[in-house]
C-alpha cells in the first residue's frame, strides 16, 4: 500500500500536452471508480448514471453494485459502505477490474470499509465529502481528521470537497441531492458532455415534477462547475463511436428478459438472494406478457409447481441459488425420470449450507451435474456475460424442449448485480415456445416411444386425446407403466443419456482466445470469462504464450476440446471454486481435490489439468489471474 | 381406448349422455392387497368420472408415492404419479397452467401430513379447484408397516414396536383449524354409497376439496377399523338440505345421526376434534373462498406478437442510445 506509483503509470497510456489555461488531461485505456455513502443516499443512482452517460458516448463500461451485509447498518460505518464500482474503458470492459483508480466517498468510515476490503489501489485518488470537519459532534471530527491524515500518510491522494455546503444553495436536503452533485464532477473530470448528462437526469426523474428535475440539473451543474474552478484533475478515456443502440441492465434483468423471450410463461420460485431481484424484476413484468411468477412455500414446491406447469403446457422455469438447488435435487431427478422439459436457473452464491448469501462462488457445478441419486443426466450451462444472461435462457428452453430434459442454468452473484452494456436484441417470433400440442395421439403411438438411436420421444401432454398415460418417477416401459425387470430398466436408463449424447452433437466447439498452441492453456466457465481473458492480453503481451478457452456447455461439452488441450503444453482451470492447495503440507496428487471443472477434464480426457482457485467471494481480478498464470508458467 | 369419432367430433358425444363409460376409466389392473380400502376408492373415483361424463384426456390424476398413489396407474385418464409428498405442488402447477383440466390428487397419511405436510397446508390456502383424496389407513403401507402420523397411541408396527408414543395428528382438525378453508369432509372406504355422495359434492365444489377417508389396509392392521364398522357408538352421519342426504337404508346403519349446516364452522371443528366418535359426511363447505387461479389469471393466451410488442417497450426503457 505505500508503493508511490504516480497515476498514469498505473494506466497504460501517457499523459497528453498541458492545454494552457486548462489543467492538464490525463489520457487513460480505463479506470476503476467507486462511489460510495451510506445506503440510501443515491451512491448507486449516481453510479449508475454515469455509467449509462460513458455507455452512450461509446465506453465499454462494467459495474458491480456495492452492497452492505446488513439491511440496515448504522449511519457512518466500516461495514456500511453502499454504492457502485464503474469500470470505464475504451474497449469492450468485461470485469470490474483490480483496485479502484478513484474514489468519491460522502464519509470517511464507508471509505475505511472499502480500504480495508483491499478494494483501493496504492495511491488512489479520493474525493471526499469535508463536512464532518466542522461536525458538531468532537468524536467524529476526530474520526474523520485521524482517518483522512492516515490515508494521506499512506500516500493516497485525498481531496477534500465540501460537497454538501455547495449542494446547501441549491436544495435544502443535500443528503438526497448530493448523488446529482457528485454527477456532475465525475462528468467535469472525465471531459464528459454536459448535455448527456441533463438528458440522463431528466430521464431519471421522468416521473418527478418539473421542480424537482430543475432542482437536479442545478446539483448537477453545481458538481460540474466545481470541479471546473477548483480541481486541476482531468481524465480522458477515448471512447469509439458506436452506431447500435444498446442495453444497459444487471445480469438478473437480462435474465428475467430472456425468460420473457423464451416464450416460458411460469416461473416458481422461493425467495433466495441473490437470485431474487430477477424473480423482482419477473413479477414485475411478467404478467404483461401473458405470464406469472408464483412465490411457492418452498424450493422443493417451486420446482414441483414448474414441473406440474411443464408437464401440462409448455416448459417453465424455477430460480433459485445453491441451498434451493439442493432441495430442488430429488424432484430434478423425477423431471429427468418422466422426461418433462423443466428449466433451473441457479444464481450461485458462495457455500455450502447458507456460506455467503450476497457474495459469488462457482461452487455448485458439480451439484448442477450430479447432485441427485441414480443416474439423472441433465443439461448444464454457464452464462459467462451479461449477455449471456438474456440468450440463454431462450436457448434453455429449446433444448428442454426439444429433448424433454431438466436444464440447469447457472449464472451467479457477480453477473446477478453487474451491468455491461450489450447490442440490443432482435426479438425473434421463433424463440417464443410454441402453442401447447392438443392434437390426437395417432392410435399404437406410446408415451415412451424412445427412438433406438437418439433417445428422442414425442411428449403427450393433458388434453391430448388418446394420450392417457400416468406418468411416473418409477422405471418404466415404453407405455409409462411401471416395470422392475432388468432389461425395461436398462431401456429407459440408456435412451435418457442416449439423448444427452444427442444433444452433444448439435454442439460446437468455443474459440480458443490467443496463440492455437503454446505452453499454457487456460480453461474456464461462467462470469470469470472476462477477468481471465484480460489476463491472458496481459500475459501475451508480456511475450507468453498462452491461451484461454470458455466452455458454456459443461455438460454435455463439445467435441473437440481434448484436442484443443493437446496443443498446449499445460493446462489449468481458473474457478472460484474450492481447490486443495498443492503447497499445503497433506496434500498431494493421491488426495488433492480439484476444483469443480478440473475433476471434469481429468476425468474425461485424462489430462493432467492443474487448478488455481479463489474463494473469497469477491470477483476474480485480472490481476490475480495475471499472477497466477505467471506463476504455472514458471512452476510448471 | 383411444376413440377417433370421439375426438373428431366432440359434437357427437356431447349429443349421447353415456359417451363414457366405466370402462373407458380403467387403467392397468390394480396391484393392491385383496380387500384393500384403496379399491373402494378406485371404484368410487370411476364410478364419478362416469356420472360426470369427464373426457379421461381431461382429466389427471396426481399422487405422491405409497400404496395409496398408485391409484392413477388404475386410471383410464391421465396420471402423474410424483415423488413423496409433492404430489400437491404439482397438481398446482397443473391446474394453474391448465384450468380446463380436471384435477384430482390422491395422497397417503404419510404423503400428505408427514412429508408433504407443508405443502398441504399451503394447498388449502391456494384453494385451487381440486378434489384431494387422504387415504388414511393410520400406517404407512408401501414401505412396510411403520408408524404414521395418524396413527393411534399405542399402535404397534415395525418402527413403534412397544406401541406409538404420541397422540395422532387428526388431519381433519388440522385442516378445519387453517384460514381459507372451502371444503373439508370425511369418508370411509366401507360405506361405498356415502363415499361416492362425498366425492361427488368434492367435485362440484369450487375451491380445493379435502376429502380424508378412512381407508382399511388388512395387509398391516388387518382389524384395525373394526371398532368403527362394528361399533355404532363409534361414528355419527352428517346429513343437511345443503349436504349429505343419504337413503335410509344407509342412514339405519347409523345410530348417531346429525343435522349439520357445513357452514357452520364452530360445529365443525367440534366435530372433527371427537375422536370418540368421528364424523361421516361434509364437515364444511364455502363456496365463496377465493380460488388462486382466478386472481392468477397471467396466463392468457397472448400472441406472439403482442408479447414482442410487450417486450420491445421493456426495451426501450433500458436502452442506450449512441450519443448523436
Ligand atoms: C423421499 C422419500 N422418502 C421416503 C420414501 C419411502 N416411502 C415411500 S411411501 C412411504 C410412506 C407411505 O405411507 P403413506 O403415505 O401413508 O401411503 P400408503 O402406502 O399407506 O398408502 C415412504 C416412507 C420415498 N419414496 N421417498
Ligand atoms: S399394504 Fe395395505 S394399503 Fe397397501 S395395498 Fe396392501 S392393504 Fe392396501
Ligand atoms: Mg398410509
Amino acid at each position: 500500500m505505500n508503493d508511490s506509483t504516480a497515476l498514469s503509470e498505473l494506466n497504460h497510456e501517457q499523459s497528453s500536452p498541458v492545454v494552457a489555461g486548462e489543467p492538464q488531461v490525463q489520457r487513460l485505456r480505463d479506470h476503476v471508480i467507486e462511489i460510495i455513502s451510506d445506503s440510501g443516499e443515491g451512491a448507486q443512482k449516481c453510479g449508475q448514471s454515469f455509467a449509462s452517460i460513458a455507455a452512450k458516448s461509446g465506453h465499454g463500461i462494467w459495474t458491480v453494485e456495492i452492497i452492505p451485509a446488513e439491511i440496515e447498518p448504522p449511519a457512518r460505518s466500516i461495514e456500511g459502505a453502499s454504492g457502485n464500482r464503474i469500470r470505464v474503458g475504451s474497449f469492450d470492459v468485461a470485469n470490474g477490474g483490480d483496485e479502484a483508480d478513484l474514489v468519491v466517498a460522502l464519509n470517511e468510515q464507508v471509505l475505511l470499509g472499502r480500504v480495508r476490503a483491499g478494494a483501493l489501489k496504492t495511491g488512489c485518488i479520493i474525493l471526499l465529502e469535508t463536512k464532518w470537519r466542522h461536525h458538531q459532534d468532537p468524536s467524529i471530527v476526530a474520526a474523520y481528521t485521524s482517518t483522512h491524515d492516515k490515508l494521506v500518510a499512506d500516500g493516497y491522494r485525498v481531496y477534500e470537497i465540501p460537497m454538501e455546503q455547495v449542494c446547501l444553495q441549491h436544495t435544502s436536503t443535500p443528503q438526497r441531492g448530493k448523488n446529482m452533485f457528485v454527477l456532475g464532477m465525475l462528468n467535469r473530470l472525465y471531459g464528459q458532455d454536459l448535455k448527456l448528462a441533463r438528458e440522463q437526469v431528466a430521464f431519471t426523474f421522468r416521473s418527478k415534477s418539473a421542480d424537482i428535475v430543475d432542482r437536479n440539473y442545478k446539483l448537477l451543474e453545481a458538481g460540474y462547475d466545481w470541479v471546473g474552478d477548483n480541481l486541476d484533475l482531468r481524465f480522458e478515456i477515448p471512447s469509439a463511436k458506436r452506431e447500435q443502440a444498446q442495453i444497459v441492465v444487471s445480469g438478473n434483468t437480462s435474465l428475467a428478459l430472456g425468460i420473457m423471450a423464451s416464450g416460458m410463461e411460469i416461473c416458481a420460485m422461493y425467495p433466495i438472494t441473490p437470485a431474487t431481484s430477477a424473480s423482482h424484476y419477473l413479477s414485475e413484468m411478467f404478467e404483461s406478457v401473458g405470464g406469472l411468477v408464483h412465490q411457492a412455500e418452498d424450493e422443493i414446491a417451486a420446482c414441483a409447481f414448474a414441473i406440474g406447469a411443464s408437464y401440462a403446457g409448455k416448459c417453465a422455469v424455477t430460480i433459485t441459488s445453491g441451498p434451493g438447488m439442493a432441495l430442488k435435487q430429488e424432484l430434478i431427478g423425477l423431471a429427468t425420470m418422466a422426461e418433462i422439459p423443466l428449466v433451473i436457473v441457479n444464481v450461485q452464491r458462495g457455500g455450502p449450507s447458507t456460506g455467503l448469501p450476497t457474495k459469488v462462488e462457482q461452487g455448485d457445478l458439480l451439484q448442477a451435474i450430479f447432485g441427485t441419486h441414480g443416474d439423472a443426466p441433465r443439461v448444464v450451462l454457464a452464462a459467462a456475460t451479461i449477455e449471456d444472461c438474456f440468450y440463454l435462457p431462450i436457448t434453455a428452453r429449446k433444448i428442454a424442449e426439444a429433448f424433454n430434459l431438466p436444464v440447469v442454468l447457472l449464472t451467479d452473484a457477480n453477473l446477478a448485480t453487474a451491468q455491461q452494456p450489450f447490442a440490443r436484441p432482435r426479438l425473434r417470433k421463433d424463440w417464443f415456445a410454441a402453442p401447447v400440442d392438443q392434437s390426437a395421439i395417432p392410435e399404437g403411438e406410446a408415451p415412451y416411444d424412445w427412438d433406438r438411436t437418439t433417445g428422442l420421444h414425442r411428449r403427450f401432454t393433458p388434453g391430448q386425446p388418446g394420450g392417457m398415460h400416468t406418468l411416473t418417477g418409477l422405471a418404466h416401459d415404453r407405455k409409462s407403466r411401471v416395470a422392475y425387470d432388468p432389461a425395461t430398466n436398462e431401456e429407459g436408463l440408456r435412451h435418457r443419456s442416449l439423448k444427452l449424447a444427442a444433444f452433444q452433437k448439435t454442439l460446437t466447439l468455443p474459440e480458443v482466445y490467443g496463440d492455437v498452441d503454446g505452453d499454457l492453456l487456460v480453461i474456464g466457465w461462467g462470469s470469470t470469462k472476462g477477468v481471465i481473458e484480460e489476463a491472458v492480453e496481459q500475459l501475451r503481451a508480456e511475450g507468453q504464450a498462452v491461451a484461454s478457452l470458455h466452455l458454456t456447455y459443461l455438460q454435455p461439452m463439445a467435441s473437440g476440446i481434448g484436442d484443443i488441450m493437446k496443443h498446449y503444453r499445460q493446462v489449468m482451470t481458473v474457478e472460484m471454486n474450492w481447490g486443495d492447495r498443492v503447497d499445503d503440507e497433506l496434500i498431494d496428487m493421491e488426495n488433492r481435490r480439484y476444483s469443480s471443472l478440473a475433476w471434469l477434464l481429468r476425468a474425461r480426457y485424462l489430462v493432467d489439468v492443474d487448478c488455481w482457485t479463489e474463494v473469497q467471494g469477491q470477483p476474480l481480478k485480472p490481476r490475480s489471474v495475471a499472477r497466477a498464470i505467471r506463476n504455472k508458467l514458471t512452476r510448471g | 381406448m383411444f376413440d377417433p369419432i370421439k375426438v373428431l367430433s366432440p359434437s357427437v358425444s356431447d349429443l349421447d349422455d353415456e359417451a363414457y363409460s366405466l370402462d373407458d376409466f380403467e387403467g392397468v389392473d390394480s396391484r393392491w392387497c385383496h380387500r384393500c380400502g384403496n379399491n373402494a376408492i378406485l371404484t368410487a373415483v370411476q364410478k364419478l368420472c362416469a356420472e360426470e361424463q369427464l373426457a379421461p384426456e381431461k382429466t389427471v390424476f396426481v399422487s405422491g408415492i405409497g400404496c395409496s398413489s398408485r391409484l392413477p396407474h388404475y386410471m383410464g385418464t391421465y396420471g402423474f404419479h410424483a415423488l413423496h409428498g409433492r404430489a400437491l405442488p404439482v397438481a398446482e402447477g397443473i391446474k394453474i397452467r391448465r384450468p380446463d383440466l380436471h384435477v384430482f390428487v390422491t395422497t397417503g397419511d404419510g404423503d400428505c401430513c408427514s412429508i408433504g405436510a407443508g405443502h398441504w397446508l399451503h394447498a388449502i390456502r391456494y384453494n385451487m379447484n381440486m378434489t384431494v383424496l387422504l387415504h388414511d389407513n393410520q400406517i404407512y403401507g408401501l414401505t412396510k408397516k411403520q408408524v404414521s402420523p395418524t396413527s393411534p397411541r399405542g399402535l404397534v408396527s415395525n418402527t413403534s414396536p412397544h406401541g406409538a408414543h404420541l397422540e395422532p395428528l387428526n388431519p381433519l382438525a388440522a385442516t378445519l383449524g387453517m384460514s381459507n378453508i372451502s371444503f373439508v369432509a370425511h369418508a370411509v372406504d366401507w360405506v361405498p354409497s356415502v363415499l361416492c355422495d362425498i366425492i361427488k359434492q368434492a367435485f362440484h365444489h369450487r375451491g380445493l376439496a379435502f376429502v380424508c377417508i378412512m381407508q382399511r389396509c388388512p395387509n398391516y392392521l388387518p382389524d384395525h377399523f373394526e371398532e368403527y364398522i362394528k361399533d355404532p357408538e363409534r361414528m355419527v352421519l352428517l346429513t343437511h338440505a345443503q349436504g349429505l342426504q343419504v337413503e335410509d337404508a344407509v342412514a339405519k346403519r347409523f345410530k348417531h345421526r346429525e343435522e349439520h349446516d357445513p357452514r357452520d364452522i364452530d360445529r365443525a371443528r367440534e366435530l372433527a376434534n371427537n375422536r370418540e366418535r368421528v364424523p361421516l359426511g361434509i364437515l364444511y363447505r364455502n363456496p365463496d373462498v377465493l380460488c388462486y387461479e382466478d386472481v392468477r389469471a397471467g396466463v392468457e393466451h397472448m400472441s406472439v406478437s403482442d408479447k414482442i410488442s410487450a417486450l420491445e417497450r421493456e426495451f426501450d426503457k433500458f436502452t442506450v442510445q449512441p450519443a448523436s
